[in-house]
């Protein structure tokens, strides 16, 4: 993958880039006073320095019009950027109407998300797949705690608050993958509790949405078959979905096409055969404080779920 | 009966040796101001080296990615702890120790309104402070950040003591601070020295004023809110619960009503500090004196209507933002007009830079960039983009360090001759200037880069994702800079308290009151004080004597 920088002016929607020009403007004003404040100081040391404490003291008259400039200029500062505040958010936070359904719901867990394609349902994780072109409504919710949907590229950032549903116009112009990450403060992993989001041209999306309605593959072989089995037993199912199988439940992340993705655990490992032995082995080892439990399983246990779990692209 | 049969005799002199036999109790049973001023600059020290010290630890785990030096629950402890100790134990008690101490010298007045409830300030601070740092041998420190959203500190996301703890220790030094905010109203109101009228008294004094009047107003909101979150935790009420009933955003509501104001809290009567030393060391009257004092009471009253801005991002809907954005913008327009006043005061004086007016000058750069990077996040669609993010910790430590702790160094140079008799080495106090000035700026600068990265903050850890690891290592060093400016400003300390240079009266040439009475003023601060009648009374007076030898 290439190594460009990552940061948060890279820009992949209309607000972003309304977003991105009033930073701009602020950026230029802000750094002409700093520098006009900066002046002036320097000036003023260079120019009234003294090596030693003078006795005498004096006093100065005053003027106002000091004063007065400030306040006039301030004042214009703050009209300009308020106004303008004002006009961006109206535009960015708009409520949608009656036939701007909402796409997705995603809503947040101590430290994973949960996707929910809207109408069509279906149910994902981890992992947002998105048709590139106009924007859509999301909808955010929170299932215990305050988490909060920050992907620069493609809009603002908006928290997750449990009890109440949030919205957030998301929009990706171009195809690729957008990084994000979790931004409020949710608890011991809430470092890990990072998203990709990936944009695809709507017909390939199409595709990819087609292959994740599918009910999760099936395959003859003896170790798959073993893990499907133990999924059951070992009570996994007492907090996964996997799609097709009696597995229902959503404490968890919905495994169905768990091996498609790219990352596991909120961004903290590839999904590769290897980290999902360790994570099964001690999910404590590898994320310190995630609500699931250690089974204490037999290393042939492991590699059963592990070759069950990798097959279910 | 008596239980006890022995008594503490009233102390002889203003600085009881703790070697001698009554010493230490006579500290303890203090209810003198000056005393209690001096124990309380005692506590934030000694807080200020255990919030310091998590912070190093923190910027140790931080230095590169990866790293496992404390655990992830650890970590969230520490900045908690940080944050907290930082706010409610260092800055909080080192300003009001220095008003217990300067506010009734300045006016004149021998001691505060209620010297008991001075004492009892000071000790439900520390109290509540040891209180709070207790909970780590009881289980586990709060680990939910300073502002402990709910549900995320309710009893069923954060299963320790931690957050009880947090709780009954906010609350204990709360009530320590409203006590303190009554005691500075009721002093000022009652207690100046004939001639000085309100609209005479020195700035530091006027701003602590304005200030006490946003404690008592903020402080009880805090507590409410703990209360509640303390019963929920405790009885199993539901006021922050949403899955029962009740509202999260509830807590953020009350713990940003006080929030907010809080944060105002501790940067006015550092403008205070700063409106005191500046005049002094550029050998210039204050320029601007009511300007300074009206918009002091300008941002105080904003200061109650812009909480939200901390919501922004919480979905409460365009209108409410508005409000609150503009209130948030106005605030900037009083706090440039005093930045302007400040340079204006050196414009044209005889700038001499000892120690405390380095830091004084540091300040007004520093606190700029913060009060500038400050409007950035109360624009709306930029707080959507960098709240939460490193350049929100930048920000809070350039208004916090570069601000607050700044104007506290800058009046400790300044006043440690009149508390201690003697001064502070101003070698020394240049290398812990230079030093801190460099590392903070190091530490803190790039922080800001780190946001437009989109690095989150409260993270134990990040991905080796490209710069990353060298802004955050640059971040880390600079913060070993700090550390070792703080180490040669307490070895400073302790040196100067023995052999320092003998102070003398009024080793600035100043012109408040302070400045007339000996260095330490004695149990009694004033045997007589002539009339008061402008707001430098000591020139005055000087002026009177000339006149009539001649
Ligand atoms: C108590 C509920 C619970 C049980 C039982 C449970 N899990 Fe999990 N599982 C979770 C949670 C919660 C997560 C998300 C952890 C995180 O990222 O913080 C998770 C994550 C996972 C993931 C990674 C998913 C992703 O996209 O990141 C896999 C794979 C997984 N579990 C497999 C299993 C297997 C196999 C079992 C049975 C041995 C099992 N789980 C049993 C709750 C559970
Ligand atoms: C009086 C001085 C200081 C004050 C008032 C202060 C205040 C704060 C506050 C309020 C927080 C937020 C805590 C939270 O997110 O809950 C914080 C975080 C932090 N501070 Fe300080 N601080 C001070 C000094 C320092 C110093 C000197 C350092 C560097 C060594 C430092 C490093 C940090 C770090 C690393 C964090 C954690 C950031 C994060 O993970 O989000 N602080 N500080
Ligand atoms: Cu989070
Ligand atoms: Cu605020």
């Amino acid at each position: 993958m290439e190594k460009s920088i990552y940061h948060i002016f890279r820009s992949s929607s209309e607000d972003t880039d309304i977003m991105n020009e009033l930073f701009f403007h602020f950026f230029i004003a802000a750094f002409i006073v700093f520098l006009l404040v900066a002046a002036f100081l320097i000036f003023i040391v260079r120019k009234y320095k003294t090596k030693t404490l003078e006795k005498d003291h004096f006093t100065i008259q005053e003027n106002r019009l000091t004063e007065r400039l400030t306040l006039f200029l301030a004042s214009v500062l703050v009209i300009v950027f308020l106004f303008l505040t004002v006009k961006v958010i109206f535009k960015i936070q708009k409520t949608p109407t009656e036939d701007q359904k909402p796409f997705v719901k995603i809503t947040g867990h101590q430290w994973w998300w949960e996707i929910e394609y809207l109408g069509d349902t279906l149910f994902t994780a981890n992992e947002l797949h998105i048709p590139t072109g106009d924007k859509f409504v999301a909808l955010m919710e929170s299932a215990d705690v305050v988490h909060d949907w920050y992907v620069p590229a493609l809009g603002r950032k908006i928290d997750m608050v449990p009890g109440v549903t949030n919205f957030v116009w998301i929009q990706a112009r171009d195809p690729g993958v957008y990084e994000g990450m979790c931004n409020e403060f949710c608890g011991a992993q809430h470092t890990w509790m990072r998203v990709e989001v990936f944009a695809h041209e709507p017909k390939e999306f199409d595709k990819w949405f087609q292959a994740q309605k599918e009910d999760a593959v099936e395959k003859p072989d003896s170790l798959f078959q073993k893990g499907k089995q133990l999924f059951q037993d070992k009570v996994c199912a007492n907090c996964h979905t996997i799609r097709g199988t009696t597995a229902k439940a959503k404490v968890g992340p919905d495994l169905t096409h768990f091996a498609s993705r790219n990352k596991m655990l909120g961004g903290k490992a590839e999904v590769n055969y290897e980290n999902i032995q360790n994570w099964i082995k001690d999910p404590q080892k590898m994320k310190h404080g995630a609500y699931m439990p250690n089974f204490l399983m037999t290393e042939e246990e492991i590699n059963a779920l592990a070759h069950y779990l990798y097959n279910l692209k | 009966m008596k239980l006890f049969s022995f008594e503490v005799p009233e102390p002889t002199e203003a600085l009881p040796s703790i070697k001698s036999r009554y010493g230490i109790l006579q500290w303890i049973s203090s209810t003198d101001h000056k005393q209690l001023g001096i124990l309380y600059l005692w506590v934030s020290l000694f807080f200020f080296l255990v919030g310091g010290f998590e912070a190093m630890l923190m910027r140790l785990q931080l230095a590169w990615p990866g790293l496992q030096i404390v655990s992830p629950q650890t970590f969230n402890e520490l900045f908690t702890m940080h944050g907290t100790t930082m706010v409610f134990l260092v800055l909080m008690p080192t300003l009001i120790g220095l008003a217990t101490y300067f506010l009734p010298l300045m006016i004149g007045a021998n001691e505060m309104a209620f010297p008991r409830l001075n004492a009892m300030s000071l000790w439900m601070t520390l109290f509540g402070g040891l209180l709070l740092n207790f909970s780590f041998f009881a289980g586990g420190a709060p680990d939910a950040g300073w502002f402990s959203y709910a549900p995320l500190s309710e009893k069923n996301y954060s299963f320790s003591s931690g957050l009880d703890y947090y709780s009954i220790g906010l609350i204990v030094t709360g009530i320590g601070s409203i006590g303190a905010g009554l005691n500075f109203v009721v002093t000022t109101l009652t207690m100046r020295i004939k001639g000085m009228r309100l609209r005479k008294v020195p700035l530091f004094v006027w701003m602590v004023f304005i200030n006490s009047f946003l404690i008592l107003a903020a402080f009880p909101l805090l507590n409410a809110g703990l209360v509640m979150l303390l019963i929920d935790r405790q009885l199993g009420s539901h006021f922050f619960l949403p899955n029962t009933g009740g509202s999260a955003l509830l807590w953020q509501h009350f713990f940003w009503a006080f929030g907010h104001p809080e944060v105002y809290i501790l940067a006015l009567p550092g403008f205070g500090i700063i409106s005191e030393v500046i005049p002094v060391f550029s050998r210039k009257n204050i320029f601007g004196y009511t300007t300074l004092a009206a918009t002091t009471v300008f941002i105080a009253l904003l200061s109650f209507g812009v909480w939200a801005h901390h919501m922004f991002v919480a979905g409460l809907g365009n209108p409410i933002n508005t409000f609150f954005a503009a209130g948030s913008m106005l605030i900037g327009i009083p706090t440039g007009i005093k930045i302007v006043n400040w340079m204006a005061t050196m414009w044209g004086g005889n700038l001499y830079f000892s120690t405390s007016m380095l830091f004084a000058v540091a300040f007004i750069l520093d606190f700029t960039l913060g009060g500038l990077s400050g409007i950035a996040v109360a624009i709306v669609p930029l707080d959507w983009r960098v709240t939460d993010t490193y350049f929100v910790v930048a920000h809070i430590h350039y208004v916090f360090l570069g601000g607050t702790l700044f104007t506290i160094f800058s009046g400790i140079y300044y006043w440690f001759p009149k508390i201690s008799g003697r001064m502070l080495n101003e070698r020394l106090g240049k290398w812990h200037f230079w030093l801190f000035l460099l590392g903070f700026n190091m530490t803190f600068f790039f922080q800001h880069i780190l946001g437009f990265m989109g690095m989150p903050r409260r993270v134990f850890s990040y991905p080796d994702l490209p710069y990353y690891a060298i802004l955050n290592l640059i971040s880390s060093i600079g913060a070993v800079f700090m550390l070792i400016a703080v180490i040669i400003f307490i070895y400073n300390i302790f040196k100067s308290l023995r052999t320092g240079e003998l102070a003398g009266n009024n080793p600035w040439n100043a012109w408040t009151l302070e400045w007339y009475t000996t260095s330490p003023p004695q149990l009694k601060n004033f045997e007589t004080l002539p009339d008061v009648t402008s707001l430098r009374p000591i020139i005055d007076w000087e002026k009177q004597k000339a006149i009539q030898k001649s």
